[in-house]
């Protein structure tokens, strides 16, 4: 065999085995859905979405858990959007290139890097102890929020820093002040990215379980959350919940439980991935 | 006059909204730390650092960091021998080899690993791959290490993938042409002169990939089991860092215990190994882009 041949196996043979890597992925993907699918979906009907905890796996549902994570999902947003997007244009717009700009992105990026379980113990000590929050939907909607926050932040960044220099420009040779060039212009422009980093952002929050049971979100509420200083559970604790158990039936219930946190979890993303497209198509500067 | 003022006031809130980001590091630290002072005043550094066992809970205490350490170095470790040939192959694959409309298509599709929620991963980890792999090692204990670090590892396969197949996609294209031209095939350019040019950025992404391991939680709760010991056997019960956290926070320990004040310094341990990887990427990083500029 010549060494231009076995050169030429030797590619094609690595061209398989990527192929196989990269599907291997995907099957992987495909096997755990398929058996979340074939394990829960029959167990899914409106009495388990609607009815509240039990100790008997057959009547226990999945409403408490379903309402806490509604709730989380609401505050959290309320309070990371303002602040995460705020954060985003001041650095992107404002602080540019000065050392303390540089030292916050520094910061901003490492906080990216820090494990969620670590924002659950900050949260325990600063919402749940010193502002005496309790375990709470508020607390554990701060404690999300903060989480979350770097995410907004560099996704606000990438959104604005896509509007080209002349429509700023042109605002500001007309006799805009600065933020009035931000709030007409700007970020008209690019609220579509900014609103695409938000939702996924959002839609991490929703999946996330260690951060919240450091706070003390419970793994047993008898009924649903009906303000933002009640004690709550949300759908991935109560799953957590119900995986430990060593019973058949609470597997069932966790399985279908996921199956309705996924739908949740991919109905965000694809949300957040339409709206990006669409609003990249629309604009073309 | 009113528009100054105006703009001071709203340029004075967003500075504001800023300034969160470093209160959360301050509020991270200070918290980790404070807490951290108090169980050392009760435990010594030096028990903490070379006991062999951790049982803060039982009546015969032990205060060992290591068994909790060895397990998240062994979860890691299995995750990244996972993670990190089956996510360069990918990396190189959609970028070498690939159709163009492949690597569009794909690249997202295996973005949704990293989208799904971990506890189901902890789910299928322990109802699908542990029955899987018991079936071809009947000795392999219900809750291990193995079958936690394998899931952990398909999970940050993207990670992976997709931040490698960024740094190949920087490479200047002239390198590429450069050795095609001397008649190099695919796999050699791949080898010889696309990851070495791009070796900067694929280390940057391996690099995230264990510090987002050394962090992740619910997996390793849910299917490797509560029962730190200082092995690296992966097929026995272990307990992590993270999963310790989560087991004290299950339960019902008193505000200002002992034993409350292990999970933070648990958790200041979790902190400085992820805050060193991260430091060191955010270094390679800066150097990376000085180099292509």
């Amino acid at each position: 065999m010549t060494n231009a041949l076995k050169n030429k196996l030797i590619d094609n043979a690595f061209k398989v085995f990527g192929i196989i890597c990269t599907l291997f992925g995907l099957v992987i993907l495909g096997i755990l859905i398929f058996n979340i699918a074939e394990v829960g979906l029959t167990r899914i009907d409106w009495n388990f979405i609607t009815s509240l905890p039990s100790r008997k796996a057959e009547k226990a549902g999945i409403y408490t858990a379903l309402m806490g994570t509604v709730w989380i999902l609401f505050l959290t947003a309320i309070i990371a959007f303002p602040i995460g997007v705020g954060a985003g244009i001041y650095l992107e717009e404002y602080g540019k290139k000065s050392k303390w700009a540089n030292f916050l992105e520094i910061n901003i990026s490492n906080l990216a890097g820090v494990p969620s379980i670590i924002y659950g113990l900050l949260g325990l000590e600063i919402f749940v102890r010193a502002f005496n929050m309790g375990g709470s939907i508020l607390a554990g909607s701060f404690t999300l929020a903060l989480l979350i926050l770097p995410i907004i932040i560099v996704s606000t960044r990438e959104a604005l820093k896509a509007v080209p220099s002349s429509i700023k420009d042109a605002s500001v040779a007309l006799g805009a002040s600065k933020w009035q060039t931000i709030w007409n212009q700007t970020l008209p422009a690019s609220i579509g990215g900014v609103l695409t980093g938000v939702i996924l952002a959002i839609s991490r929050a929703i999946g996330e379980t260690a951060p919240l049971i450091v706070v003390g979100a419970l793994a047993y509420v008898p009924f649903a959350p009906s303000s933002p200083m009640d004690e709550f559970t949300v759908m991935p604790i109560q799953i957590f919940n119900w995986v430990s158990r060593p019973q058949h039936e609470f597997a069932v219930n966790a399985a279908a439980a996921i199956i309705i946190l996924l739908l949740i979890t991919f109905m965000m993303n694809g949300v957040a991935v339409y709206y990006r497209n669409k609003w990249q198509k629309k604009i073309k500067w | 006059m009113r528009t100054r003022t105006q703009e001071n006031i709203i340029e004075a809130l967003l500075k504001l909204a800023t300034s969160i980001t470093i209160l959360t590091t301050v509020g991270i630290i200070g918290v980790l730390l404070y807490e951290t002072i108090a169980f050392f005043k009760e435990v010594s550094i030096i028990e903490f650092l070379t006991d062999l066992e951790w049982t803060p809970l039982f009546s015969q205490k032990h205060f060992g960091i290591l068994p909790l350490v060895s397990g998240t170095i062994l979860t890691t470790l299995i995750a990244i021998g996972v993670a990190l040939p089956l996510g360069l192959t990918i990396a190189i694959y959609l970028n070498m080899y690939a159709p163009k409309g492949f690597r569009k298509s794909f690249k997202p599709m295996l973005e949704v690993l990293a989208a799904i929620p971990t506890v189901v991963y902890g789910f299928f980890a322990l109802t699908v791959v542990t029955p899987f792999l018991r079936s071809i090692y009947p000795n392999l204990a219900g809750f291990n290490a193995l079958s936690a670090g394998i899931v952990m590892g398909i999970m940050i396969i993207p990670f992976v993938s997709s931040l490698s197949e960024d740094a190949l996609y920087a490479v200047p294209k002239t390198l590429k042409e450069a050795s095609f031209g001397m008649g190099a095939t695919r796999f050699q350019t791949s080898f010889k002169v696309m990851v070495p040019a791009a070796s900067s950025g694929i280390i940057v992404s391996v690099i995230l990939a264990i510090s987002r391991a050394i962090g992740e939680t619910m997996i390793v709760a849910i299917a490797a089991g509560q029962q730190p010991r200082l092995t690296f056997d992966p097929t026995v019960p272990i307990e992590t860092i993270t999963a310790y956290i989560v087991q004290v926070s299950m339960g019902d320990v008193p505000h200002g215990s002992l034993e409350y004040r292990t999970i933070f310094a648990a958790g200041i341990t979790l902190f400085i190994f992820t805050f060193l990887l991260n430091t060191l990427s955010f270094w390679i990083k800066k150097k990376y882009q000085e180099k292509y500029d």
